[in-house]
């Protein structure tokens, strides 16, 4: 275990010691993690907690059918952030002759065929159970 | 005393962290290992930060090889394109135990350094997911250098890692074994029930909104959705489907070159470089040296020497590729003209004054393998100036970025590197 820390902080000094840049990016480490932990976390629980309460109860849940498309989605901004906010639009400029113009609409459009897509497989898993129940 | 945080879900337990787990411990040491492979692929003395100032933390240095072409290419893709495939899954890792970050302080010393070690795990996971989407998307906001930032956190990395399974590996295994997958793939919403009592399970959970296999299925389906947003940059064909991505596309819609020989991705723009037109224009002229005597060719007497076509790829530390197919004079047949007959190394230099890859450097199996040339042409035509006309270097398995564009001179030596 001590084999661990002496490892970790062996590397960071060896790689980072003394320079500025060592205090940015304890910055960022520490960050991230508080950013997980204590925002990202809590306010997706608690979105949660608002959809369990707010939706209206339905012959199939719809529960997971909200949750997934926003996830999609979710998980898509979080991941292509820096296109869809139009960040660092000069380096990528400079790197690939591109903007950094349509993946904003795109992302957008993506989340609405999500949305789409799941909606579609409620009504036809609504349908199907009143199919069943009126046989029944 | 505050109440304790109410913790709601009903399917939280170590069966499913477990089932989280597996995974990514099979996966997470082939981002790392792929890693540290570009690293070595980068060679001694182009490596960002410099070997030197890394102390002992390098992996012995070898050679890289000239073959298989598409070595690089491999593992840098397999390196970006799995570690953000895994992005979904570390997230539900971390939601499947986070109720343990509100337990209260350790009082055991032990018990205190592991949680300690759990900090260092998470945050350099979440820092190297950042720093690396980031950097693959051309965003430094971080303000440091990535390469320093990204390869520290990767040793803090591979130690808390390393830690983590020794320690929790039996812990894995027997939550896998309390529990049989298949009994819970056959397991409907309205059959969940928790796991037996344990810190991670919810003593006081609410009534099932999604089954096991639901949560599985779920983060394999996120998994499945970045995958599909993602490999589009690895391959030519499909593109277009990384639809979020700077690499899903070529060029931009109104360039000249849309649709033509030189429609694919460029790594550094004619613009960006800063070269004088003038200098890569018709007095542009290529100096070899390492012989008795400089000699200096114009792009005609370069033309008239024999012509080489190979299909190689360019594989981009960012983690993109693509596949085309090259024509120019092979760098033996280079080395030969130049008065090297038996070339052991190549320094190659480009027109661009400043900036990290104005030179690369090659050692014996870069500058002697078969397919290893000064391109001057791609796909029958010639070179465009964002692919670095009027000739660039392709080596196959070297990195995107060292085969160098607006080639001035190339050093031969006897010498290896």
């Amino acid at each position: 275990m001590l084999g661990c820390f002496a490892l970790a902080g062996w590397a960071v000094w060896s790689i980072a010691g003394g320079s500025p840049d060592l205090v940015r990016m304890a910055w960022w480490f520490l960050g991230a993690v508080v950013l997980h932990d204590l925002v990202l976390f809590p306010l997706y629980a608690a979105g949660d907690r608002l959809l369990l309460t707010a939706l209206p109860r339905t012959r199939v849940p719809l529960v997971n059918h909200v949750r997934v498309p926003l996830l999609g989605s979710g998980l898509a901004l979080l991941v292509f952030l820096p296109g869809i906010l139009r960040q660092g639009g000069a380096t990528t400029t400079a790197a690939t002759g591109l903007d950094q113009e349509p993946y904003r609409l795109r992302w957008v459009a993506l989340s609405v065929a999500l949305c789409a897509a799941s909606a579609l497989v409620w009504v036809l898993r609504t349908l199907r159970a009143r199919r069943a129940s009126s046989r029944a | 005393m505050s109440r304790p945080l109410r913790w709601r879900s009903p399917i939280r337990g170590p069966w499913l962290t477990s089932m989280f787990a597996l995974p990514l411990l099979a996966g997470l040491p082939v981002v790392a290992l792929t890693g540290l492979l570009d690293r070595l692929a980068y060679g001694r003395e182009q490596a960002i930060p410099a070997a030197d100032a890394v102390g002992g933390l390098q992996l012995p240095w070898w050679d890289w090889p000239a073959d298989p072409a598409w070595l690089f290419r491999l593992t840098e893709g397999l390196h970006v394109g799995l570690g953000t495939v895994l992005v979904p899954l570390v997230l539900a890792k971390l939601w499947s135990v986070i109720p343990k970050l509100f337990t209260g302080p350790e009082r055991n010393p032990v018990a205190l350094l592991e949680r300690l070690s759990l900090v260092l795990l998470v945050g350099s996971i979440l820092f190297l997911v950042v720093t690396g989407l980031l950097n693959v998307q051309y965003d430094y906001v971080f303000g440091f250098s990535f390469y320093d930032g990204h390869y520290a956190a990767a040793w803090v990395f591979l130690a808390a890692f390393t830690l983590h399974v020794v320690t929790k590996l039996p812990t894995m295994v027997r939550s896998l074994r309390s529990r049989r997958l298949r009994t819970e793939l056959a397991t409907p919403l309205a059959a969940t029930r928790p796991e037996p009592p344990h810190p991670l399970v919810a003593p006081d959970p609410d009534p099932p909104t999604m089954s096991r296999r639901g949560a599985i299925a779920l983060v394999g389906g996120g998994m499945v959705f970045v995958a599909a947003l993602t490999v589009g940059q690895f391959t030519d064909r499909f593109r277009a489907t990384a639809l979020l991505l700077p690499r899903g596309r070529t060029t931009a819609p109104g360039s000249t070159e849309r649709g033509g020989p030189n429609d694919f991705p460029v790594n550094r723009t004619f613009a960006a470089s800063g070269i004088d037109p003038a200098v890569v224009g018709d007095g542009w002229r290529l100096t070899l040296t390492g012989g008795a005597a400089p000699v200096v060719l114009d792009r005609a007497a370069l033309a008239a020497l024999p012509q080489h076509t190979a299909r190689l790829p360019i594989a981009c530390v960012e983690g993109w590729s693509t596949s085309q197919e090259w024509t120019g004079v092979r760098l033996t047949d280079l080395a030969r003209a130049a008065g090297v007959p038996a070339p052991a190394s190549a320094e190659v230099r480009s027109a661009e004054a400043a900036g990290p890859f104005t030179r690369s450097l090659l050692n014996r199996a870069q500058t002697l393998a078969p397919d290893s040339m000064l391109a001057l042409r791609v796909n029958g035509a010639d070179l465009s100036r964002d692919h670095g006309f009027p000739a660039r270097l392709v080596v196959p398995a070297l990195p995107g970025v060292h085969n160098t564009k607006w080639v001035a001179t190339i050093g031969f030596s006897g010498a290896p590197r």
